[in-house]
């Protein structure tokens, strides 16, 4: 652990006695109370996110989005500014390196946020990649604090410490703002299957944010494993999981990322051309689990004889459905009965859509 | 984390009361309140031993599943199994709330020679090491 970088919010996770692991080189709070609770906290009332170990890398200069239409598998130009989206950026044979959310936050202005594990692949990709265009690439990751508000009463909780026009600020997308004295940029995404924010900050003013926020009563702390429950009931894929460079986006089922007919060449078209013709091997599901035994990230997904048909890529016991749920790489051809092996044990799970869990 | 005087510990972080004289004892087990933390909260327990059957010390004997990740639990003494807490198997949580008292697992009429325990002071250098 000593080895870990720490976040700007690192004081406050010890002085709330969290369970602190090594994520991405981080010392990230794994939980604070207990799993559960945070996890119900965000679907009833509101939590608190440290997500300070993210990347943000900024691309600026006129030919800035013809640049990540060049490096990412979405247009990226054809966002208006203030609007965000999910996308990806991909090898030259349609592997995926990282999922992305870009921002444009001003004309000649993105905004690229980064997995933390993947954060100095994407930097060196994105230079890589835009070398031959008129822009500058800027890893901004450590100026940055980011601090995540989720759950059904964020705006209101929110609203308590900002003049911003939060009502009019829609999903997937970001303005300029000062929260509790603090300039932020506000953006309304989020990873939980929640509304809520994602408020980017200075460093320096990432623990006073933190404490007005955790000071109002109905906000809780959560760590990152309840972020990774709250994203799996979401049918969220997480990097390194759901999504490796071994897996592509049509795998996954996010080909509706892959912007194949945007103008101009991008990195990994040709493959990406190529898989979106043909049905993929294998395909992302969600399982439901009869059993109590929850299906966990490695275990063999199983047909009625036993013949292996499959991967678990995610699992864990859902709080809010009350079963266990996984999402697993599904082999083509496979229906009927099926079960997932769980240290020896034939376990019956049902292939149900994604996303497990939508909000009201 | 609390780790009581007055019981002793397996290195795979099962804890003992009430071992006295060794065998014909009948001595009650759980998990410590490290080993509960470091898995999370516990959401299944099963043990593959029933009531009148016999576990050997070191041997798995069940499974514990957290939110986070499935382990094996081991005996850390053997003797024929003379009660299940029907709590911990039930709302298996309760070993989290209470590691030492309401979350017992299982009691033990203890066999032969007790395996190699450790002392309240020697578990507490073995957690301090691991962490």
């Amino acid at each position: 652990m000593s080895a870990s970088k720490k976040t700007p919010l690192h004081d406050v996770h010890v002085e709330l006695d969290a369970t602190l692991v090594d994520f991405a080189g981080y010392a990230m709070p794994l939980r604070y109370a207990g799993e559960t609770v945070e996890h119900r906290a965000v679907r009833t009332s509101a939590g608190l996110f440290d997500l300070s170990h993210m990347g943000e890398i900024f691309l600026s200069g006129p030919q800035a989005g013809a640049a990540l239409d060049h490096a990412l598998v979405g247009e990226i130009s054809a966002l208006a500014v203030g609007r965000a989206r999910y996308t990806m950026i991909c090898n030259p044979a349609g592997g995926v390196l990282d999922d992305l959310i870009v921002y444009r936050l001003a004309d000649e202005t993105f905004m690229v946020v980064a997995n933390a594990a993947n954060a100095a692949t994407v930097l060196a990709e994105l230079l890589d990649r835009a070398a031959g265009f008129d822009t500058v690439v800027t890893d901004r990751s450590a100026e940055y604090a980011l601090i995540a508000l989720q759950g059904p009463r964020a705006q209101e909780i929110l609203a308590g410490f900002t003049d911003a026009p939060l009502a009019d600020l829609r999903y997937y997308a970001i303005m300029d703002g000062v929260v509790a004295g603090a300039d932020a940029l506000l953006a309304r995404t989020g990873y939980t299957g929640e509304d809520g924010f994602e408020l980017f900050v200075s460093a320096g003013d990432a623990v006073p944010l933190w404490r007005a926020l955790a000071g109002v009563e109905g906000v809780t702390p959560a760590g990152l494993s309840a972020r990774d429950t709250l994203r799996l009931e979401a049918g969220m894929p997480l990097y390194g999981n759901e999504l490796t460079t071994e897996t592509t986006p049509y795998e996954a089922g996010l080909g509706r990322v892959v912007k194949l007919g945007k103008p101009g060449d991008f990195v990994g078209k040709e493959a990406l051309t190529a898989l979106s013709r043909t049905p993929p091997g294998r395909t992302l599901v969600g399982l439901v689990a009869r059993g109590r035994r929850a299906p966990r990230q490695g275990y063999a997904v199983v047909t009625s004889d036993g013949t292996p048909c499959g991967a678990v890529t995610s699992g864990a016991p859902s709080p809010t459905l009350g079963t266990p749920i996984a999402m697993a790489y599904l082999d083509a051809g496979h229906s009927g009965e099926l079960a997932v092996d769980v240290r020896g044990r034939q376990e019956p799970v049902d292939v149900v859509a994604l996303p497990f869990y939508k909000r009201s | 984390m609390s780790v009581p005087e007055q019981l002793q510990y397996s290195e795979e972080h099962e804890w003992v009361a009430g071992l006295a004289d060794g065998a014909g004892d009948v001595v009650t087990v759980g998990i410590t309140a490290h080993a509960a933390d470091a898995l999370g909260e516990i959401v299944y327990l099963e043990l593959n031993k029933g009531e009148g059957e016999r576990v050997e010390a070191g041997e798995p004997c069940g499974e514990i599943e957290s939110t986070k990740s499935v382990s094996d639990l081991f005996s850390p003494v053997s003797g024929e199994i003379t009660a299940i807490n029907p709590a911990a198997i039930e709302q298996p949580k309760v070993i989290n709330d209470d590691p030492y008292g309401e979350g017992w697992i299982f009691k033990v009429r203890v066999e032969g020679e007790p395996g190699d325990l450790l002392d309240a002071e020697a578990y507490t250098r073995l957690t301090d090491e691991s962490a």
